[in-house]
């Protein structure tokens, strides 16, 4: 890195750190979680200036009753289960997929949901699941899959839609007047997707500034920075600082893409409940390669784990360490709930990265 | 979801594929989502799939336009 | 011999067994202690202290791209053996074959290994093989055990290490675990990476030349960097500091690990030591490792306290500090 750029660094941190007034900013993506607590930041921040983590990590908004219905599928039927790496150490409430590929199971992780429909194809024999979980960043991906079977006409290719998007858990948190957030570090590949429009309620309606941010530290400080000045001259605009991915109008064909293959449906979220419009399901031309239909996966109902927080932090009610089960009976070896499991999570995220105080 | 990276795309192939260059390290991936990018530009590759066209310059003018900012509140 | 691929009988200890040995495995290793064939090896050691180290090479793809699994288990044991400060002199090797492996792979492995002994100088002296049936494991799982020669006055041990030491690791990290991946996950990487397996058998003049400034050497393989500085951090009772900006990582492979959400500090190396070195040698000892290829990209990546205890400290680029953990689980690629 060139001294003018560490320089540049330094300045907008320092401006940070000198900002008058106190700021409760969110961020709602578990890469931004990931990337905050990796670069260090919250250590050089005052006490002023609070980091809060919403419910970005689609792994850790996955709901409990969800994940006992994937792991109860591959334990009673004969297929191929091809996941993101993410899912594997998930706890349902008796098991994780981990553990079911230890027993057996035919569970087998890719990069990309293209993969899944290799091994369909190396496999005519067999049925082979994709697991789709993901917001808007990945949800097309899953989308141009499907219509690719579709074309090639595989038989054996299905996708169990554990699908959400952002924007309706961006207006719960928003209206619930217990959280206190002052303004959104907004989700910088999920906006390429979605574009700004989604965000105007916020700003409008709510009176909060966003500021779509990218991943690089730099970015972050960017904005950060962006949205304390927004908050010091009190405006409540949308802006845009990863300008070079970003568009203010998104990606279209992406969206266009994610209409033709899901819509909406409702949808439970770990720690938020039920939230309207905030999943995706196939739509009925689908229905051929909708997992759950072709094999008649029944819902589950959600068993609350005793002591486990997840809900409050991922609202940024609380801070990791504020769970009573933090460091002690939850760690990231021996997790309890999602927030810890994933890699992402908000409390594995603090507790992998933050020096000794931060430890329960 | 988010992970992403850049690629300088090598080669635009059939089937809406693109080779594309990460630091050395060649790869296939999707274009359906970028059709319009050409040799030479860069995309955000995410699980296999180009989902944007990178413009560095637009990062340039935000640090301009925030060094700016820097210097008048000094 | 008429088979092209081994077959139980191979393993039986008759006639296809001896016929095995001397086809593949003596005609690759020829050698006078060997030679014998008895049911073990007569060895003249030095007077001393012996170090003796053991390993089993259960890696799949047998063939990847910067060597093999007979590659991997002769470099493997030495490494081991040369980070207790000892000089390795024989290797006793052990194989489990998968009933259907093409002999001609097998023959490739001998070589291999016969190859890498020559290049190191370590005898390859004693051996065993046996037969599973197929299905019983990955083609061929191999085990060495090394015996080596601890020098007067050398005494490498994580207790040794004291506040105010430096931490040197002697190349790029994350090539063996990345060129491993790329090959077995079949990602269509048409990649630059290549695993970093060799055996390091030139710190012996390191050894030889800086003695007690070396307080502890270990190879950073499974679990890569950052697990091998936790455990020392834990057996010395000390804390690490390091930065991110210092420790060398091949730019195509932050590439890769970046595409793939994975972290090249968590990737194993076949090739590589971890030294802890007294402050006052550092700086030469860096400048000598500068000149072996091997070692050609080494650095200093941090330094030892007095604490927290048994924890690893990363300075990050924006000048903050982090904790940089043990590997927990398995490390997958990952899309968030």
């Amino acid at each position: 890195m060139s001294n003018d750029v560490k320089d540049y660094q330094q300045q907008l941190l320092q401006a940070i750190q000198s900002f008058n007034g106190s700021a409760s900013l969110m961020e709602v993506c578990g890469t931004h979680t990931m990337a905050i607590a990796k670069s260090g930041i919250r250590g050089l921040l005052p006490p002023n200036i609070k980091l809060l983590s919403g419910p970005g990590c689609p792994v850790c908004v996955t709901s409990q009753g969800d994940i006992d219905a994937v792991i109860l599928m591959v334990q009673q039927k004969d297929l191929i289960l091809v996941t993101f790496g993410d899912m594997m150490r998930v706890p349902g409430t008796y098991s994780s997929l981990q553990e079911e590929r230890s027993q057996g199971a035919d569970i087998r992780v890719a990069y990309s949901p293209l993969d899944a429909l290799r091994v369909a194809r190396e496999n005519p024999q067999k049925e082979v699941v994709f697991l789709g979980i993901g917001f808007e960043t990945t949800t097309p991906t899953i989308a141009i899959t499907l219509e690719q079977a579709v074309k090639e006409g595989l038989k054996n290719f299905s996708v169990f839609s554990l699908h959400k998007v952002v924007p309706p858990a961006l207006e719960l948190i928003f209206s619930d007047t217990d959280i206190k957030v002052d303004g959104l570090i907004c989700p910088g590949h999920v906006s390429a997707v979605i574009g700004v429009k989604p965000y105007e309620i916020l700003t409008d309606k709510y009176k909060k500034p966003c500021v779509i941010t990218g991943f690089e530290t730099q970015d972050i400080l960017e904005g950060i920075y962006m949205l304390l000045q927004q908050l010091k001259k009190d405006e409540a605009r949308v802006e845009i600082q990863y300008g070079r991915v970003v568009k203010p109008e998104g990606n279209p064909i992406a969206r266009q893409t994610m209409e033709r293959v899901f819509k909406p449906a409702a949808a439970r979220w770990r720690g938020l409940g039920m939230i309207p419009a905030s999943g995706l399901e196939l739509r009925e031309e689908y229905a051929g390669m909708d997992t759950r239909l072709k094999f008649g996966i029944p819902e589950i109902e959600e068993l609350p784990i005793k002591g486990c927080a997840c809900g409050e932090v991922l609202t940024g009610k609380i801070s990791p360490p504020d769970c009573a089960l933090f460091g002690r009976a939850c760690t990231p070896l021996k997790p309890v709930g999602p927030c810890m499991v994933s890699h992402e999570g908000s409390c594995a995220a603090f507790y992998r990265y933050t020096p000794v105080k931060g430890r329960g | 979801m988010c992970l992403g990276v850049p690629a300088k795309v090598v080669e635009k192939r059939a089937n809406d594929t693109a080779r594309v260059d990460v630091n050395g390290n060649q790869t296939e991936i999707n274009i359906r989502l970028t059709p319009e990018v050409e040799p030479g530009q860069y995309v955000l590759v995410h699980a296999g799939f180009a989902m944007e066209i990178i413009d560095e310059s637009i990062a340039l003018e935000t640090m301009r336009y925030l060094e700016e900012m820097l210097q008048y509140e000094q | 011999m008429t088979q092209d691929r081994i077959l139980m009988a191979h393993g039986s200890g008759g006639l296809m067994s001896q016929r095995l040995i001397d086809e593949v495995f003596k005609q690759a290793w020829q050698n006078e202690i060997m030679e014998p064939m008895l049911d073990g090896a007569i060895l003249q050691m030095p007077a001393g202290r012996l170090a003796m180290s053991t390993d089993s090479f259960v890696i799949t793809p047998l063939f990847f791209p910067g060597g093999d699994i007979g590659k991997l288990s002769i470099c493997g044991t030495v490494n081991d053996l040369l980070a207790c400060g000892a000089t390795p002199l024989y290797l006793s090797t052990a194989f489990i074959i998968e009933e259907g492996l093409p002999i001609a792979e097998l023959r490739l492995i001998a070589e291999s290994m016969a190859k890498t002994a020559r290049e190191v100088g370590v005898k390859l002296v004693t051996g065993d093989t046996k037969v599973v049936e197929k299905g019983s494991c990955d083609g061929v799982f191999i085990n060495t055990t090394g015996i080596g020669i601890i020098p007067e006055g050398i005494d490498y041990r994580p207790p040794r290490i004291q506040p105010g030491d430096k931490v040197i690791v002697t190349g790029y990290v994350g090539d063996h675990g990345l060129a491993i991946l790329a090959q077995r996950e079949g990602l269509t990487f048409s990649t630059p990476v290549v695993s970093d397996c060799a055996a390091l058998y030139q710190l012996e003049e390191m050894v030889a030349k800086y003695g007690d400034a070396i307080k502890c050497m270990r190879d950073p393989t499974r679990g890569g960097l950052a697990t091998v500085l936790n455990e020392i951090a834990v057996q010395a009772g000390i804390g690490i500091r390091v930065k991110e900006a210092a420790i060398p990582v091949a730019p195509a492979v932050k590439g890769a690990c970046d595409m793939l959400g994975m972290d090249p500090l968590y990737m194993a190396n076949e090739g590589k030591m971890v030294m802890f070195v007294a402050a006052a040698a550092a700086r030469d000892l860096l400048f000598d490792l500068h000149q072996l290829s091997p070692t050609a990209n080494a650095a200093i990546i941090g330094q030892v306290d007095a604490g927290p205890s048994g924890l690893v400290l990363i300075e990050t680029e924006l000048g903050a500090e982090r904790i940089l953990g043990i590997l927990e689980g398995e490390h997958v690629p990952r899309i968030c």
